[in-house]
């Protein structure tokens, strides 16, 4: 028996709408559209529970200060605790890992010329814990084991689309080598548009958002050759985040020779959650 | 050769490169500091004290105090250390973003629920002159 990915999940992982769930705030008029769009999410991960998550994220000035920026983090560790960004850590659970599966993906993605940075004790924060509360609501413990794996995309240059794309690829191969019978989903988050910083913060670009979510499903290796500025100029300077989506895209089964396209389960956009447009897709393998 | 800095284009933007993230080394990694609950009491208590325990530049220094994030970007600080400050502050990211924008707290959140800022006429700097 071997692990196999079964399907990725992308979203965006604003931190007000973590604040929003924590303070009980999910049924307000500004927050309920929202969280609506997340209802089939939720029951469709209770119906497909994942034996792991491998959680593709960033870090925001938390774990990583400017001492050591690794432009790609796997958590090999137990557990993960929720970090303290300034307004208190979170009122979720613990996040506890996979070392085994993490240690093999790892010594695997390396070999296959990906430098990842290995970690064993690294908080996590809300570009990880957002998605699990969007997916999960407010458990008492996640579902499933999670492997946080960090990507920089704060300190520029951010690593290229296709690179992403193809380290998504190194991951599934390093995945179906595992001896284990696992089904593994692949989560990739941040984005859509949005800009925090300077007099174009608040730039928003649905046209270009859902342009894409078409691409990422229907033409991915096209999608992936998109140079940064692409992002920048028209998804804002944070839009970035979005070459993440591109890792779990690579992991699917189409991505190699003789694959089969991903069935689109559910897919959702959303304007605004503080300052950002919300995007999110479930793909199945099929 | 120099290097390419295509992003130099876009107007009201400032990317956090290497040339930004070396001249903000010491700005950020004070921000980074106010994680600590003691260290927020300490800079809340004295700023011009608490900021003087850090190689940063009197410009540096100015723009905090005067929680001018335009001129903290300007001068090598990244939003999401920046951050720190309005956390100490009790700021919201959205009171923080729409600080830089010279719009009003209500008018950037209406702006943000109409939808957003649009995309057009703000994608290259000469669009904006």
């Amino acid at each position: 028996m071997m692990a196999r990915i079964t399907a990725s999940v992308y979203t965006s992982h604003v931190p007000a709408i973590g604040a929003a769930i924590d303070l009980g705030k999910t049924g307000e008029p500004y927050w309920q559209p929202l969280f609506k769009g997340y209802e089939p999410s939720k029951a469709w991960l209770k119906a497909n529970r994942p034996d792991a998550i491998f959680l593709v994220y960033n870090d925001h000035a938390n774990a990583f200060s400017l001492e050591m920026i690794p432009t790609f983090a796997i958590g090999c560790a137990a557990e993960f605790m929720p970090a303290d960004e300034g307004w208190g850590p979170r009122p979720v659970p613990r996040v506890i890992g996979h070392p085994e599966l993490a240690a093999h993906i790892a010594q695997s993605v390396i070999q296959q010329d990906f430098d990842l940075t290995i970690v064993n004790r690294m908080e996590v924060d809300h570009g990880l814990t957002v998605p699990l509360s969007l997916m999960c609501g407010q458990p008492a413990a996640w579902p499933c084991p999670v492997i946080p794996f960090a990507v920089n995309v704060v300190q520029y240059p951010v690593p290229s689309g296709s690179r992403c794309y193809r380290l998504g690829r190194a991951i599934r191969k390093a995945v179906e080598s595992y001896d284990g019978d696992l089904k593994v989903q692949i989560w990739g988050t941040g984005g859509m548009s949005h800009q925090l910083q300077g007099p174009r913060a608040g730039l928003i670009n649905r046209e270009w958002d859902k342009a894409f979510l078409d691409e990422l499903i229907a033409n991915p290796e096209r999608l992936a050759g998109r140079p940064h500025i692409d992002y920048v100029r028209e998804a804002g300077s944070e839009g970035i985040e979005l070459v993440m989506w591109l890792i779990a895209r690579g992991a699917m089964s189409d991505s190699g020779p003789g694959g089969t396209a991903p069935h689109v389960q559910h897919r959702f956009y959303h304007v605004p959650a503080s300052n950002t447009a919300v995007g999110h897709l479930i793909l199945e393998n099929r | 050769m120099a290097l390419d800095k295509p992003y130099l284009d876009v107007p009201g933007t400032t990317i956090f490169d290497m040339e930004q993230s070396r001249r903000g080394y010491h700005l950020n990694q004070f921000c980074m500091s106010l994680m600590k609950a003691g260290n927020r009491a300490r800079f809340k208590a004295n700023e011009r004290a608490y900021l003087d325990e850090w190689p940063m530049t009197g410009e540096q220094k100015q723009a905090v105090m005067a929680r001018d994030l335009n001129r903290c970007i300007a001068l090598g600080g990244n939003i999401y250390f920046l951050a720190k400050i309005g956390a100490t502050d009790g700021k919201s990211f959205q009171q923080m973003a729409g600080s830089m924008t010279g719009m009003s707290e209500a008018q950037y959140r209406d702006m943000m629920i109409r939808g957003g800022r649009s995309i057009e006429g703000n994608r290259y700097v000469a669009e904006k002159k």
